[in-house]
């Protein structure tokens, strides 16, 4: 009762104290997506916590607004010989964002807590190349054993048991410092506000759950005169076509998706404001290779890969400029050349063609077809996808595809047993540029590894890559186990991801970049105008006029 | 007194057998559905699924589980979220109820402010034009559901006009479109219901006889026959209190509005347990608050009513 009071305290005084805000004042209203799942950064494994995150925390190394890995708390680093040990030295003066210093060994400490069982760090994984991580995460030696170190008070120093791309992994919210001295007093808690102690440019001022979340400029930051944006508000945006409403009504400077819908329409109504950039993931359809029909016929599979157009559902059903794909490594990791499909290069009616003659080989016709089931989770763009699919398969080779849609976590844990699946959605977003994060799956018998594939050879060219020295010796070994993977059709590739997103034109110093990551303090907000009275006087102007007006389209 | 004390003991005993049945219910239908609460795109390695499951309780068996639980609820703890670690659900729920109370308590007060007028407006024009215009327009309130209406809503004095924001939640103005949206279908039927129940009451025998003796029409309509007329009103109060307060899941989605009927919808989704039951334990026990408070309110309204329930 006392919060309902509270409640109607608020609504009186709110539009009682109504003021203009100042133009300092305005904040940036983001578009973030679901509700944030945790800001412990050493829990989150999503995109929502993971932008707030860098907002309010800073890795060792963290990236600019195109993308590029530049220093962090770490001002520069060196590697040994081998790509073995990397040691970083700190910044001098660094602070937490209480005021109280920030040295090396607390964030030595903290990556002992990141990995010790208890946290359960569902991005653990992805450090498994550094030295002890699986083993402390499992609990079968102490964290004190984990590979990094604080010899002096500013140098921190990792040792890895084979090669990995240390300073991207640094830039992930589980290589974030969390304040142990909070953690110990709230538990749980020190992520509200008030209690959360980070070391980024903001520092969290209020979350109301399932509303929004505010962060406020770090005084404290080793960079705060470069923070143009004072306040930064991330909205709870579920709901794409609710946040595009939002956008056009003038209440978010930035939507964190678009809602599917053709691009004529959306280019016609935001003109320059629609930001569509290549991003990191690949969408393809994962074929069960533990059980027939699929499991020892190679040839099947190839014609299943061959019938399907690429540039039509590109073009007509995803529609918001993916790329035709024919490799599971995006284009985009800088040193790494994708492998492509033995077959890439015929037309189409080429490939066709011999998509029919696989397709008899392997014992099928239109008379004797292959009855086959695509299994995908709930979801517009995935139906129209597999709808797609399906009637490529059946116009080129007669196959009967049975379509069948889960709900999410059905299909996840259908998916994961590999039981019931004979083709299913799949795909893979990056978490760090790294050709490796796309192939690892298909190496292991582990819980990611939907199709099942299992292959010596696959697995001893990624033994080859993480023994390499350097990184181009290491890029070519994956390159062959790519190319490898490809070559057995354990996935049909279909397209690679673009990230899409409405930016409003008085938001500056916003880029695409791969991993379509956008922390608050590289933007800047080029009018005082807030976005409702922005919106007003572009709803005045024609659409010609407003299809020119802001920044430069990236 | 002993005898009202010996209803009210009795009352509670039911409302609170009814939860136990509700929350037991919806633990077997929540564990039977297929998927965990941490099964993802990405799935965590088996070491890290197994330390999530001893800190959920989930490696233990279903009826320990269970027992637990109920042994948190009777402590007043309903548990922490499984998929939002840093909040419990006692934080959560917190949080929401003042939420859902108040746009749908304004929603409410909304229906009824507009609806009873116009229902009385109606039925003392009854078979003219006015009644069949507010009785086609409340028939289209009724018709068109909360997800056209809502989406419309934003499109004009959001979208459109820029008057109002089109979502989100910490302005009195967030308020503005999803009251509306909650209240219209609730105007219509406040509206239609407030009609029927005047004209029948003003068609009864000691009405007649009033008009007869010379009352007048306003004093006959205020003082003899709008608050019989208002009964079924007040008995409808109940459901339609209970439909605002927990939350329009509907509404509170399309104008991102952190309510009850939210988080019971992504709790399902995620397969958060614990915030599922809780939001059920709540509703529940509102439901059973909201429907003793109406029946009270009834009592008042009807003297006979209080008689019989003495």
């Amino acid at each position: 009762m006392t919060r309902l009071s509270a409640c109607l305290l608020w609504l009186c005084s709110s539009a009682a104290l109504a003021q203009p805000a100042l133009p300092g004042d305005l904040p940036l209203e983001r578009g973030n997506g679901p509700e944030p799942a945790t800001l412990d950064a050493h829990r989150c494994q999503e995109v929502a916590c993971g932008n707030v995150l860098r907002d309010l925390y800073e890795g060792l190394v963290t990236e600019d607004a195109h993308g590029r890995l530049v220093p962090g708390m770490a001002q520069a680093w060196s590697v040994s010989a081998d790509g073995r040990v990397w040691t970083f030295r700190l910044r001098p003066g660094l602070r937490w964002s209480n005021g109280t210093p920030l040295d090396a060994p607390q964030i030595v400490a903290s990556f002992r807590r990141a990995f010790a069982p208890a946290t359960a760090a569902p991005f653990g994984e992805l450090f498994e190349a550094l030295h002890n991580a699986r083993a402390v995460q499992a609990g079968q030696v102490p964290p004190a054993q984990l590979g990094v170190a604080a010899p002096d008070t500013r140098t921190v120093v990792f040792t890895f048991d084979r090669s990995a791309p240390v300073p991207a992994l640094l830039t992930l919210p589980i290589a974030f410092p969390v304040y142990l001295p909070g953690v110990a007093r709230f538990g749980a808690q020190h992520t509200r506000p008030g209690h959360l102690v980070g070391n980024g440019a903001y520092r969290l001022a209020a979350w109301t759950p399932q509303a929004n979340l505010v962060v406020a400029r770090n005084p404290h930051f080793h960079a705060a005169s470069t923070v143009a944006i004072a306040r930064v508000r991330f909205h709870v945006t579920e709901d794409a076509s609710a946040e595009l409403q939002r956008f056009a009504a003038g209440d978010l400077h930035m939507t964190e998706v678009v809602p599917p819908q053709p691009l004529t329409s959306l280019r016609a109504r935001f003109g320059d404001q629609l930001r569509i950039a290549p991003y990191l993931g690949a969408f393809w359809l994962g074929l069960n290779l533990t059980t027939p029909p699929l499991r020892d016929a190679p040839g099947l599979r190839r014609a299943l890969a061959l019938a399907v157009d690429r540039d039509k559902l590109t073009a007509h059903v995803t529609g918001l400029g993916e790329q035709p794909a024919h490799g599971i490594v995006p284009p985009g990791i800088a040193g790494y050349v994708p492998a492509r499909t033995p077959w890439s290069a015929l037309d189409t009616p080429a490939r066709e063609a011999l998509a029919r003659r696989l397709y008899r080989q392997a014992g099928y016709s239109r008379r004797h077809p292959l009855v086959i089931e695509l299994r995908y989770n709930t979801s517009t763009p995935h139906r129209r996808m597999a709808l797609a699919v399906a009637a490529m398969w059946r116009q080129v080779l007669g196959v009967q595809v049975r379509l069948r849609n889960e709900e999410w976590k059905v299909f996840v844990g259908n998916r994961k047993q590999r039981v019931i699946t004979q083709v299913f959605r799949g795909g893979w977003i990056g978490d760090v540029p790294d050709a490796r994060n796309f192939l690892a799956a298909f190496g292991s018998d582990g819980p990611l590894n939907w199709t099942g594939y299992d292959d010596a050879g696959f697995r001893e060219r990624l033994a080859r890559a993480d023994a390499a020295t350097s990184p181009a010796a290491r890029d070519a070994w994956l390159r062959a186990a790519e190319q490898r993977l490809l070559n057995a059709d354990a996935v049909v590739p279909l397209y690679f991801y673009t990230s899409k997103h409405l930016v409003a034109p008085q938001v500056q110093g916003w880029h695409p970049n791969a991993l379509d990551r956008h922390a608050s303090r590289w933007l800047r907000l080029g009018s005082a105008t807030p976005p409702a009275a922005r919106s007003a006087a572009r709803s005045a102007a024609s659409p010609a006029a407003r299809s020119t007006t802001g920044t430069a389209a990236p | 007194m002993k005898a009202a004390l010996k209803v009210w003991s009795g009352r509670l005993l039911e409302a609170l057998l009814t939860l136990w049945l509700l929350a037991t219910l919806c633990f077997v239908l929540l564990r039977a559905a297929p998927g965990g609460p941490f099964d993802a795109e990405k799935a965590a390695p088996p070491e890290v699924q197994a330390a999530l499951a001893q800190q959920y309780r989930l490696d233990r068996p279903l009826l320990a589980q269970y027992g637990a639980w109920l042994g948190d609820v009777a402590r007043g703890d309903l548990g922490p979220s499984f998929q939002y670690p840093d909040y419990t659900v006692n934080q959560l729920v917190a949080q929401a109820l003042p939420v859902s109370a108040l746009n749908g308590g304004l929603a409410l007060l909304l229906a009824l402010l507009l609806g009873i007028p116009l229902g009385v407006l109606a039925a003392l024009r009854a078979g003219r034009t006015l009644d069949r215009a507010l009785m086609f327009v409340a028939g289209l309130g009724l018709a068109v559901p909360k997800f056209v209406v809502a989406p419309l809503l934003v499109l004009l004095f959001a979208v459109t006009l820029h008057w109002l924001p089109a979502g989100g939640w910490g302005e009195w103005r967030n308020l503005v479109l999803p009251v509306v949206a909650l209240a219209l279908p609730n105007v219509a039927y406040c509206a239609r219901l407030t009609r029927a129940s005047l004209l029948e009451t003003l068609s009864a025998e000691y009405l007649r006889a009033a008009r007869a003796r010379g009352l007048s029409e306003t004093r006959l309509l205020f003082a003899h026959a709008l608050r019989p007329a208002l009964l079924p009103v007040a008995a409808w109060l109940s459901p339609a209190l209970i439909n605002v307060v927990t939350g329009s899941a509907v509404v509170e989605q399309v104008f991102g509005i952190p309510g009850m009927g939210r988080y019971f919808v992504q709790g399902a989704l995620n397969r958060d347990y614990t915030l599922v039951l809780g939001v059920v334990l709540v509703v529940g026990a509102a439901i059973v608050a909201i429907n003793v408070l109406v029946d009270a309110l009834r009592g008042w309204m009807d003297p006979r009513l209080r008689a019989a329930t003495a």
